[in-house]
């Protein structure tokens, strides 16, 4: 049997699908009639879910024009060699 | 492959819309940059490493073909970008370096050993918290505004790791193959991270 303290240990490895068939089910076993360890389990998820939505920070206005500017000129490069293969006379 | 949103997102930059990038600079430049620290010596450097990477996505848009999401494209065009510039630069300590002497480092619990009584079952058990679904917790500005204050305070090596991994949702393999790790210490920085992370949550979350 699993000890609560080897389920904080070996909690990575099972939400990477990284454990045996036989360690997944001890593990299962342990949190199906831990309470504590649901718990753990259950803010360990929560947790990674949060990281993954962590919100925008602001961009400093600089770089947000710089970046715009970056943005047209790429545009503006892309219409030229568009219209340079619909149209290869010169001007 | 990509998400519906990601799709319709790079659908609309590649007409033209100026919109949809500034839409893509605001969600991705940060933690690019928090990432381009890793491997570069400056701030300075990194904001150049982030800015050359958005022109690099600019130009392969039209040959990005959506194996991967958008983000994990771009933060992939990114520390290409800045392992060239960290080894122009002589940055002194490769990350695999950094992550093995992670994992020299004395195996101290993730958890508070004395939470466990001397079988290791939990003498001080988690408490309940008040927000413990994602949507919850995600609803909960202060205790995301914290998350994001402890992500930044990781040890160099875990932050990227976890960045990549459940920020940017890389897979653990392309985290390998990108900073030259190998499976176990990914594993063992992904985990120390994301328990630092839980942690830190506990204490502000906790209905004690």
């Amino acid at each position: 049997m699993l000890s609560c303290k080897q389920i904080t240990e070996l909690i990575t490895d099972y939400l990477e699908g990284r454990m045996r068939f036989a360690e997944r089910m001890r593990f299962q076993m342990h949190v199906g009639m831990c309470k504590n360890c649901r718990a753990y389990l259950r803010q360990m998820k929560a947790t990674v879910a949060a990281v993954g939505q962590l919100p925008d920070e602001p961009m400093p206005d600089d770089v947000r024009d710089e970046m715009r500017k970056r943005f047209a000129t790429w545009q503006a490069a892309k219409a030229a060699s568009a219209t340079g293969k619909k149209d290869p006379r010169p001007t | 492959m990509a998400p519906p949103e990601e799709t319709q997102l790079l659908a609309r930059l590649r007409s033209g819309d100026a919109d949809a990038f500034d839409v893509l600079v605001r969600r991705y430049h940060a933690p690019l940059k928090r990432l381009a620290r890793a491997f570069v010596s400056t701030e300075a450097s990194a904001e150049e490493v982030v800015q050359d990477t958005w022109v690099a996505v600019l130009d392969g848009l039209d040959s990005f073909e959506e194996r991967s999401s958008l983000g994990t494209w771009i933060s992939r065009i990114l520390v290409n970008r800045s392992k060239t510039k960290g080894v122009r630069e002589a940055r002194m300590t490769p990350f695999s370096a950094m992550a093995d002497g992670e994992h020299d480092e004395s195996a101290e619990s993730v958890v508070d050993p004395s939470r466990f009584d001397d079988r290791g079952k939990w003498s001080a058990p988690p408490d309940r918290w008040e927000d413990e679904t994602p949507e919850q917790l995600v609803g909960n500005q202060e205790a995301m505004a914290l998350l994001d204050a402890e992500l930044r305070q990781l040890p160099e090596t875990q932050r990227v790791v976890v960045m990549l991994r459940d920020t940017l949702g890389w897979t653990a393999e392309d985290v390998c193959n990108a900073l030259e790790i190998n499976e176990t210490n990914q594993r063992v920085l992904l985990h120390r991270a994301r328990s630092r992370l839980r942690a830190r949550l506990e204490q502000h979350l906790d209905k004690r």
